[in-house]
């Protein structure tokens, strides 16, 4: 509490000071003389990161019900792959806990030759990293989400239908790093880590991808993260369901079996017909998706004419390959141009040109990764996991990992609805 | 667990920090938790439930802690409310299955009882999560197996009958033993 308080008193201090610093580089205002060529030009009534005086705010979005608070991005929006990292989404079980960064540390424990706590300076220390990647809820296109949702009755747009998926460049320290410090023992072989919402959310991680490729994230988009987000730190798992990126990272303990935690084993498990009604667990990588951002359901077309097709391919497994279109419900396909950077497990933003002729036309998108792994029809989705036709809005088996082709229908009258379900 | 004091020692020897095994890279970065920095923490409980904790509870003592800190979300009796669903089949009568993307929660659903005692323990009641101590734990457990029709309603849940019980979903998960990397063979979604 003490050090809590103490550090509040160092901010406003230091506010202080650097309100002082900013009087001191502006003698022409002291003197009545207004500097216009300056960023900020009317000091007093810009702020910094203010948007533009005419410019919409962006369309933010959010559910809520006792065990899920949702932010949903708004990818019709964007064109690029970086989501702002005030609209990156969230999905949360609980509370968000706010943690002092001054007096915060997490543990590696376990099977370890010496366990570590390491606290923000320790993170700030050591060699860091960055990379684009994206993130994406295991929830994300379920059928729950082309319906109308909740209270609010929120429409069903690419929002709501694909926006538990956002992209940032995420910082920290390489995971491998910390494990190397802490001297993980031969006979260990996952990592379980909790962190330290009101849930104590916990997930298991194989060791060998912790040792790849993953990192303790203390950085979004070169910001601190999001309280949402994690903060002060969390884990940053590539490629895999954004379930396993254990937010407000409180410990990582090492063992020599996945541990069955509620999250992962229970409430993630996943009813599946064709495994004889079994439940599949410990599901991993998002496969191969890409969905169209622009035009997409809620927008409007407002004449015949040039529109470009614009919209986002990913892949948990690497790098996306190729992206088609098609602009007549699925009969033929041309190969978007994809725009740089690709890079592997990240948004890859994909372009088409297109003239509509004031016809109806279903449009859609269909991506191929680099494993050659093609993104699937709800067609071909349904019958991979023994789904049936009427197993639509209660489903009785698996929606998580969700990656179905997504069509949009244009009405003659130009306007957009979603018809995957249709 | 008869290792020879011939393979032991060595072992004893590499794990001494300062001898044999790879160093530090990066010096004084990090502090040594004490084990008692550590035990705060809490446990996490495995699924063979070697760690869990001293204390027991039984049904009887379970349904009136249930009452006081569970029903108002869960329901009179586990029949699920603004919250999940904790209850399918009944005190006798076990659901074996199937299970839909709508039974997910329910205690008849859980591979392993000591999944169970983890949640509650570590986050139940919701943002008061570890607030039940170990006794109250072990006897919420105990109510639910038993409405769940997995347990007798006088039987005592503790460190060592809990792990023993067998759940009727045991075997309803895919793969048996979690596994990483996948069977590159098959493709994302098996």
């Amino acid at each position: 509490m003490n050090s809590k308080q103490s550090g509040r008193r160092g901010f406003l201090k230091s506010a202080a000071l650097a309100s002082l610093a900013v009087g001191a580089e502006r003698p022409a205002s002291a003197q009545g003389v207004t500097d216009t060529t300056a960023p900020g030009a009317q000091p007093g009534t810009h702020a910094h990161g203010q948007l533009a005086p005419h410019a919409a705010p962006a369309g933010r979005g959010v559910t809520r019900t006792i065990t899920h608070t949702t932010y949903y991005t708004p990818l019709a929006d964007s064109v690029g792959i970086i989501t702002p990292a005030s609209l990156h989404f969230m999905q949360s079980h609980s509370r968000l806990p706010d943690i002092d960064p001054a007096t915060y540390s997490f543990v590696i424990h376990g099977l370890v030759e010496r366990p570590l706590a390491f606290t923000m300076d320790d993170l700030k220390r050591l060699p860091s990293v960055s990379k684009i990647r994206f993130l994406e809820c295991l929830g994300n296109t379920g059928p729950r989400r082309h319906v109308s949702q909740g209270k609010n009755s929120t429409p069903v747009t690419v929002q709501y239908t694909h926006g538990i998926m956002s992209c940032n460049e995420w910082g920290g320290v390489p995971l491998s790093v910390l494990l190397k410090e802490v001297g993980v023992k031969k006979e260990a072989s996952w990592l379980v880590a909790e962190g330290s919402d009101g849930s104590k959310y916990t997930y298991c991680i194989p060791l060998t991808k912790a040792m790849d490729d993953c990192m303790v994230a203390y950085l979004q988009n070169g910001e601190p993260l999001r309280q949402e987000q994690g903060f002060p730190a969390r884990l940053f798992v590539p490629g895999f369901g954004a379930n396993h990126s254990v937010k407000w990272l409180r410990r990582l303990m090492i063992t020599d079996e996945p541990y069955l935690t509620w999250d992962q084993s229970v409430h993630h498990a996943a009813a599946r017909v064709d495994l004889g009604n079994k439940s599949r667990w410990f599901n991993f990588v998002w496969p191969p998706k890409s969905v169209i951002t622009r035009p997409s359901a809620g927008l409007k077309l407002n004449a015949p004419g040039y529109y470009e097709i614009t919209g986002l391919a990913w892949s948990g497994w690497g790098k996306v390959q190729k992206v088609d279109i098609s602009v007549d419900g699925g009969k033929s396909w041309k190969e978007a141009k994809l725009q740089d950077p690709i890079l592997p497990m990240a948004h890859t933003r994909f372009n088409f040109d297109w003239t509509w002729n004031g016809e109806e036309a279903v449009i859609m998108s269909r991506c191929t990764d680099d494993r050659d792994e093609v993104q699937p029809t709800l067609a071909e989705l349904n019958r991979y996991w023994g789904r049936s036709e009427k197993d639509r809005l209660e489903p009785i088996s698996n929606t998580h990992y969700w990656n179905a082709i997504q069509p949009w229908k244009i009405a003659k009258d130009g306007s957009i609805t979603d018809v995957l379900f249709a | 667990m008869c290792y020879s004091l011939r393979f032991l020692v060595p072992l004893i020897l590499l794990a001494t920090p300062g001898v044999g095994l790879a160093q530090r890279a990066y010096s004084n970065i990090g502090k040594t938790p004490s084990q008692e920095e550590i035990q705060s923490l809490g446990v996490i409980v495995d699924p063979s439930g070697k760690n869990l904790p001293a204390g027991k509870g039984t049904a009887k003592e379970g349904a009136e802690i249930y009452a006081k800190q569970c029903s108002a979300c869960h329901g009179k009796s586990g029949e699920g409310g603004v919250a999940d669903r904790l209850v399918m089949g009944s005190p006798g009568n076990p659901h074996r299955g199937p299970f839909t993307d709508q039974d997910r929660h329910p205690v008849s659903f859980f591979a392993y009882s000591t999944t169970v005692w983890d949640y509650i323990n570590r986050a139940m009641p919701a943002n008061r999560g570890g607030s039940l101590k170990p006794d109250e734990v072990y006897a919420v457990v105990a109510y639910l197996l038993y409405m769940n029709g997995i347990i007798q309603e006088t039987d005592v849940m503790d460190a060592q009958s809990l792990p023993k019980v067998r759940m009727p979903n045991r075997d309803g998960f895919v793969p048996a033993n979690p596994v990483w990397p996948p069977n590159p063979k098959k493709p994302s979604w098996y």
